[in-house]
């Protein structure tokens, strides 16, 4: 699609292909010629496992869809029976929720690389976005397929995140309403859930295709950040990271089997085995764990509204990244301080997951009863909520605009090739262990 | 700087992979060896054969296993498997076990509504006929359906086994209300209900009477009738029933991983042969 294409069509009817449709010339250029920076470590091979996983998701899907009976007196017991006397059900249905877990694990993972070396700045702005955006619809996605075996929290989850649409002034119980095909969550929300749980997979793969096209624009960032300056920076893609994504996919295959063969309850919650039922609450309703930090910013804030809003925002703020981070250096390996405020970051973001699933008001060290803060025990979940949220935003909006005109980076190594700084362990002793020169 | 990376990320998998529950006031639940836990248990069908008599004869008198058909009795890695009966449905021991049991029909020539014998494809039958039913017999709270009911309680197999076994006489200073039972794996707050000296005791009420007793079920393997003995079948048995195929996933899921490993073993040499000229 762009870049230097070295495909040369060896047969006729290549040739004759080729000047039609470029399809054989594009897979060519995306998945065996195309240059990659050759210092690529093990944090670039999470691409290759979303891949995978999508495929995965997206072909058990297909098969329980087969099955799956979406209404609500039926879909609870179509989920045991393709477990029970499907062929192989068992396996299709736990790779599926598995799956779901894995891929956010992966996509997690993947964004942790992309902060870290910082993936998203100029030129690769867009392919930032288009990450962004699938992620998002990932969360819709998720999120209504979670709803799919109705049980208890697929029912009481949908009731209290289409609830939260309630709280837009003047229009929200109308769109609820609309959402909802309906007065309450019922068997007209679980056949659209169903509808558009099977239609979001393809937008999210075509957002995929977008991602990758991106990506062939700018060629790959990499560990030191810097820019390819010769051929001698990269090596084709194919054997040379299709054996290391290999690899790697292997890896991760290993864990999420293990989790698909062995403990295939271990990340649900066992009150989804519980069939819905509208007029019994659980005693705590929680999403699954990939959703819980956002689950933890929302209840974080008295005001509905502004849950509602600053959890959106969580998400809304990390398209805006490219521009709020002003550091030219790409890399956090020479960014001493802004790579501190990170980690600080990535505890926090675990933090407000640990929060997300607790009662606001426990105590988070117990037996210790602190001051009452406006509206809440300070030993409560709920302030530590509300702190770790507090620095959420600042990472994005503060420290990391900020940073970028105050701070000093170490130096950065000319290339990729640069035999003085090829490798982090090689650069001069002081240089990384002195991240209090400038803050 | 990686391997900072990866403890972290691995403290992260920890953080949220960890029961995402703030504990109740309920006793923590007894824990068992249970035959089938870990990557290579199993079933032992004697168990699980003595746990079904044990809820034929005493739990399905109110509870109901509406995801459970006779057939799956018979099927493999199930109590009663016969190799020689590879359709369960043939099985004559499930057939005859069927056959004690009456389900409704209905009378295809006149459409009334009749009582047969069951066959092995019969669903477990109902003791009520609808929810309602249930509630008015037993004191407004229905009993929940056993059909999955070991992975749908936080504890799975202990809970249920300690539940089964946990019952003890109410502490003096607890006012038990008519058609409840004091047992302290019971999930509840019982601060209300107190009036002894200290903190309320732990657990909850319970609309089930203790249900097993030393002798209630007769094993025809001979196996001592006690309580406890009772209570470990017949959750063995629920839990085969909550996962039926359980057995055959561990047994695929073994020859998977070895598969996986050995071919992610081949990729690792596969890669260093390739890379082994690039300076990385």
């Amino acid at each position: 699609m762009s870049g230097n294409s070295t495909y040369e069509p060896k047969s006729g009817i290549e040739r004759w292909l080729d000047s039609r449709l470029p399809i054989v010339r594009f897979m060519n250029d995306t998945l065996v010629t195309f240059p990659t920076p050759k210092n690529l470590n093990y944090w670039f091979t999470f691409g290759g496992i979303l891949a995978l996983m999508l495929g995965i998701q997206l072909i058990t899907g297909i098969v329980l869809a087969m099955h799956y009976v979406p209404h609500v007196d039926y879909a609870f017991a179509s989920v045991e029976r393709i477990m029970r006397d499907v062929n192989y059900g068992w396996l299709i249905r736990y790779m599926h929720a598995n799956g779901a877990s894995m891929f956010f694990l992966a996509v997690y993972l993947h964004m942790f690389r992309g902060l870290y070396y910082g993936s998203y700045k100029a030129p690769r702005e867009v392919l930032w976005i288009i990450g962004c955006a699938i992620y998002l619809v990932m969360i819709i996605t998720a999120f209504m397929g979670y709803v799919l075996p109705w049980g208890q929290m697929s029912f009481h989850g949908a009731v209290v995140i289409t609830n939260l649409i309630g709280a837009i002034p003047v229009i929200g119980s109308a769109i609820t309403t609309w959402l909802w095909g309906g007065f309450a969550v019922d068997n007209a929300t679980l056949n659209r859930f169903f509808s558009l749980h099977y239609l979001l997979p393809f937008v999210i793969a075509g957002l995929v295709v977008l991602h990758i096209w991106a990506l062939h624009v700018t060629g790959n960032n990499n560990p030191k950040g810097v820019d390819v300056k010769s051929k001698e920076d990269t090596v084709p893609f194919h054997p040379y990271y299709t054996v290391k994504d290999g690899f790697a996919i292997g890896v991760f295959l290993l864990l999420y089997m293990s989790f698909v063969f062995f403990n295939p309850n271990a990340l649900g919650d066992p009150v989804n085995y519980v069939p819905a039922n509208p007029l019994v609450t659980p005693a705590h309703i929680v999403p699954e764990w990939y959703l819980l930090p956002f689950y933890a910013i929302l209840r974080a804030v008295p005001d509905k509204l502004m849950g509602v809003i600053l959890m959106f925002g969580a998400i809304a703020v990390i398209f805006l990244l490219p521009w709020l981070d002003t550091s030219k250096v790409r890399s956090m390996r020479y960014r001493p301080t802004a790579r501190l405020y990170f980690f600080i970051f990535v505890f926090v973001a675990l933090v407000l997951g640990y929060c997300g699933g607790q009662l606001p008001d426990d105590q988070v060290i117990p037996g210790v009863s602190g001051l009452m803060l406006i509206d809440a025990d300070i030993n409560s979940f709920v302030w530590l909520s509300r702190i770790a949220t507090l620095y959420y935003f600042a990472y994005f909006m503060v420290i990391l605009p900020v940073l970028g005109l105050t701070e000093t980076p170490i130096p950065v190594p000319e290339s990729i090739t640069d035999p003085v700084l090829s490798h982090p362990a090689m650069t001069p002793a002081g240089a990384v262990a002195s991240p209090e020169k400038r803050g | 700087m990686l391997r900072k990376n990866i403890a972290l990320a691995a403290l992260g998998l920890a953080l949220v992979a960890g029961p995402a529950f703030a504990a109740g006031e309920a006793k923590e639940p007894r824990s068992v060896a249970w035959s089938f836990a870990g990557p290579f248990g199993k079933f032992d069908a004697a168990q699980v054969q003595r746990g079904y008599k044990v809820y034929r004869e005493v739990c399905s008198a109110c509870h109901s296993m509406n995801l459970m058909f006779f057939r799956n009795l018979g099927q493999k890695h199930g109590p009663f498997y016969d190799p020689d009966y590879a359709n369960p449905n043939d099985n004559p021991y499930v057939k005859a076990l069927a056959k004690d049991i009456q389900v409704n029909d209905l009378d295809s020539e006149t459409g009334d509504t009749i009582q047969r014998a069951a066959v092995p494809a019969d669903k477990f039958p109902s003791p009520f006929p609808n929810e309602a039913a249930a509630r008015a017999s037993n004191g407004g709270a229905a009993p929940p359906d056993l059909s999955v009911i070991t992975k749908a309680v936080e504890g799975g197999p202990d809970y249920v086994y300690s539940l089964l076994t946990g019952y003890v006489a109410a502490p003096a200073g607890l006012k038990v209300g008519p058609g409840q039972h004091y047992n302290p794996y019971m999930a509840g707050d019982l601060k209300a209900y107190w009036t002894g000296k200290g903190e309320a005791p732990q657990g909850g009420f319970i609309a089930m009477a203790p249900p097993l007793a030393d002798g209630k079920v007769t094993f025809d393997d001979g196996k001592p009738s006690t309580v406890e003995q009772q209570a470990r079948d017949v959750v063995t048995f629920l839990s085969w029933a909550s996962e039926p195929k359980q057995t055959e996933r561990k047994q695929f899921g073994f020859g998977a991983m070895i598969y996986l490993f050995i071919f992610t073993i081949l990729l690792w040499f596969s890669y260093k042969r390739i890379w082994r000229n690039v300076g990385h």
